[in-house]
């Protein structure tokens, strides 16, 4: 622990005579929780669709209402021929198409299937998934509607509800628990903040020692007797108290201007923030001894921040990946702090819920410090 | 431990090599520095000087013979050497975007002195060094002289008893090379036991004991007089002869195709030559080919360089056969 002041108060001096660094790590995140909480934002509506109507009668424009009042679905063209229908969709004004037949009213009439053409532009696959499943939902509705009003007229029903109607035979009811309207706020900005901090803390410190060793500063510490031990902690607990207050000031962000509240403990969730920053700080120093140059620390952040993104679960469910990419999941410390994160802030989770999660943050935590203090050598091999 | 005059030995490297794979870099290095001396390490870039001072000051482990720098060994007891050494590099390896003083702070804090010692130490350093006038710039703001001085400030803020310098005075102005050593006799003659590299001739004149390495072997280490003095500089059989001439660049020519003359080398606008006892001076100022009444003959002693230039051919030579 020999010059662990020292170095920590040096520390604290270099980050004052740079203000970048105080920029880095407190303005940047705020600005990207807010840009990218703004832009992920995965609740597809009004899906701009046109309108090509060759009945032209009631029926045909309640199908119509229908789907306009759906609010996936935004009616904005209708074409009276095949050509200007197909150019709607092929230049993109519209991502939808609706073609009800010209003798859609007589069908219905008459007892008859009616087929109304519902084309889909597959270029985004959400956006024509959200439009796919919702055209289908509206035929069913559609659909059910019809059949009980002509159950109702021949007095024959497979089933009634307690008030004596017609009813479907099994009703499913859902109900979505912990984010009931599906605001995918909910989802992604507590796991943003998890990718944020990881980012900002990884950066800081992994320039922590390659710097002094490009000054040739780390020769010079290397014959005084300062101990690694103090070293590296030294480098590291400014960077921890600096990203703690940046944890503060995202997580207000996340609260105040995203209105995601913080259904579980506060501290619980503080003190295992504190634990993740140990680990990414960690990871950073141990980045730190391996590159030689600050260019070397750049690529080997990049090398960890990409899986951090891609692997951890932010964006793309875990549970859906190949297993080979799904256990990599298992040695990112971030996996776990996703984890945590959203148990805590959407579920209010309890301590003993994310057992199997802070267990392995902690098992990272230990490696990725001992890993870095036993690299690191005050002798040149 | 004393040495052959009496005097402590407080660096002693006996059969110090030091290898990178199959490279040698120092080879079976052997010499002793007595207290207070100022040790002038000498020779060429990449002869093997600063791998010679890492191992000393205990960063650079020695795959084979011993150091010992205040009776520590370097391989086993490099903590206690760092406690007691300071360490100035070639490089400037303070921090630039600290002042001087924060700079000198740091360095009081990493030896573990109580703030009331290094206050003290700071006002004595100043008065030595001389940089109280900018104790509140930015290291990186001081020109290179005084980048030097506040370096050898930081070395010295623990009271060191030796001192290791690494080209301390490559690349700064005259002014302050000769400021800087006026220095460093202070420091001599306050106890303190220097080791110097350097490339300069004049500076190796002034140091009490100097050391040749080349080609990572010691090729001689010893008081400069008596590495004048020695048999293998000045052969039996030869002397040391200055000759004056006003074209010494034609006589030097002339000069280097007689079998008698040993060495001949331009010195400013006289020529030193090493040359055979039996060559009488008519013959010599004969072979200049220059009017005899302007040339002047003047024997000398051999300056340190002729001592190095001297042992390194008899070493390339030996090594050669």
């Amino acid at each position: 622990m020999n010059g662990f002041w020292a170095i920590l108060l040096k520390e604290f001096a270099h980050i004052r005579r740079e203000p970048t660094t105080l920029f880095f790590a407190f303005l940047v995140p705020v600005l990207q929780l807010t840009i990218f909480g703004y832009a992920i934002d995965t609740t597809i509506e009004d899906i701009t669709t046109v309108v090509y109507n060759l009945d032209g009668r009631r029926d045909s424009r309640d199908l119509v209402a229908a789907f306009a009042s759906t609010r996936r679905f935004k009616v904005v063209a209708y074409v009276f021929n095949e050509a200007d229908f197909n150019h709607a969709l092929a230049a993109g004004r519209a991502k939808v198409g609706v073609k009800i037949p010209p003798d859609y009213t007589e069908r219905l009439l008459d007892g008859e299937q009616a087929v109304v053409q519902v084309l889909i532009d597959g270029s985004d696959s959400q956006v024509a998934t959200t439009a796919l499943n919702s055209a289908a939902l509206l035929g069913l509705n559609e659909s059910r509607r019809r059949g009980m009003a002509f159950a109702e007229a021949r007095q024959a029903a497979v089933a009634r509800d307690p008030a004596g109607r017609v009813a479907l035979p099994i009703e499913i009811r859902p109900r979505l628990l912990y984010n009931p309207n599906l605001e995918s706020a909910h989802f992604f900005v507590p796991g943003l903040i998890g990718i944020i901090m990881q980012l900002v803390t990884l950066f800081l410190t992994s320039f922590a020692i390659v710097r002094e060793r490009e000054l040739g500063t780390l020769e010079q510490l290397f014959v005084t007797p300062v101990g690694r031990t103090g070293l590296m902690l030294g480098k590291l607990v400014p960077y921890a108290v600096i990203g703690f207050l940046e944890t503060l000031i995202v997580l207000m962000v996340m609260v105040f201007v995203f209105s995601v509240p913080i259904n579980g403990s506060l501290v619980l969730l503080l003190g295992l923030s504190l634990l993740f920053l140990l680990t990414a700080l960690g990871l950073g120093l141990f980045i730190s001894t391996l590159a030689r140059t600050q260019l070397q620390a750049i690529q080997f952040a990049f090398m960890i921040m990409l899986p951090s993104i891609l692997l951890s679960g932010f964006i793309f469910p875990r549970e859906a990946m190949p297993l080979p990419m799904y256990l990599l999941g298992f040695f990112i410390p971030v996996t776990y702090f996703l984890e945590i994160l959203r148990g805590i802030i959407l579920r209010s989770a309890g301590l003993a819920d994310l057992l199997p999660s802070v267990v392995g943050l902690v098992v990272c935590c230990a490696v990725v410090l001992t890993l870095s203090v036993s690299r690191f050598r005050k002798r040149q091999e | 431990m004393s040495g052959a005059d009496g005097a402590d030995i407080v660096i002693a490297a006996e059969g110090l090599t030091r290898r990178f794979g199959d490279f040698t870099a120092v080879d079976a290095v052997s010499f002793a520095v007595p207290r207070a001396a100022i040790f002038g390490f000498l020779g060429p870039n990449g002869s093997g000087k600063s791998t010679v001072i890492r191992m000393l000051c205990g960063v650079l482990r020695p795959s084979a013979g011993r150091g010992t720098v205040l009776g520590h060994d370097v391989a086993s007891e490099a903590e206690a050497i760092k406690r007691s050494i300071g360490y100035m590099s070639q490089k400037f390896s303070l921090y630039g975007d600290l002042s001087v003083e924060e700079n000198m702070d740091f360095y009081g804090r990493i030896y573990g002195l109580s703030r009331a010692r290094v206050r003290e130490r700071k006002e004595a350093l100043y008065a030595l060094c001389g940089i109280r006038p900018f104790v509140n710039r930015l290291a990186a703001k001081l020109s290179g002289g005084w980048k030097q001085r506040l370096a050898l400030a930081c070395a010295l803020i623990h009271e060191p008893d030796v001192l290791f310098l690494d080209e301390p005075t490559a690349g700064i102005d005259p002014v302050a090379r000769r400021d800087l050593w006026d220095l460093l006799f202070e420091l001599s003659g306050r106890g303190v036991t220097l080791f110097v590299t350097t490339h300069y001739m004049d500076e190796a004149e002034r140091c009490s004991h100097v050391g040749y390495i080349h080609m990572s072997r010691l090729i001689v280490a010893g008081r400069p007089a008596d590495l004048k003095r020695l048999d293998a500089v000045t052969p039996a059989g030869t002397r040391r002869v200055e000759i004056s001439t006003p074209a010494p660049a034609d006589a030097l020519a002339r000069l280097r195709g007689v079998a008698h003359v040993r060495d001949v080398t331009l010195f400013g606008d006289v020529l030193h030559a090493l040359v055979d006892a039996d060559l009488s001076d008519t013959d010599l100022v004969a072979a200049t080919g220059q009017p005899a009444n302007r040339v002047d003959l003047r024997p000398i002693a051999p300056t340190l360089e002729d001592v190095f230039v001297t042992l390194s051919r008899n070493e390339l030579a030996r090594s050669g056969a």
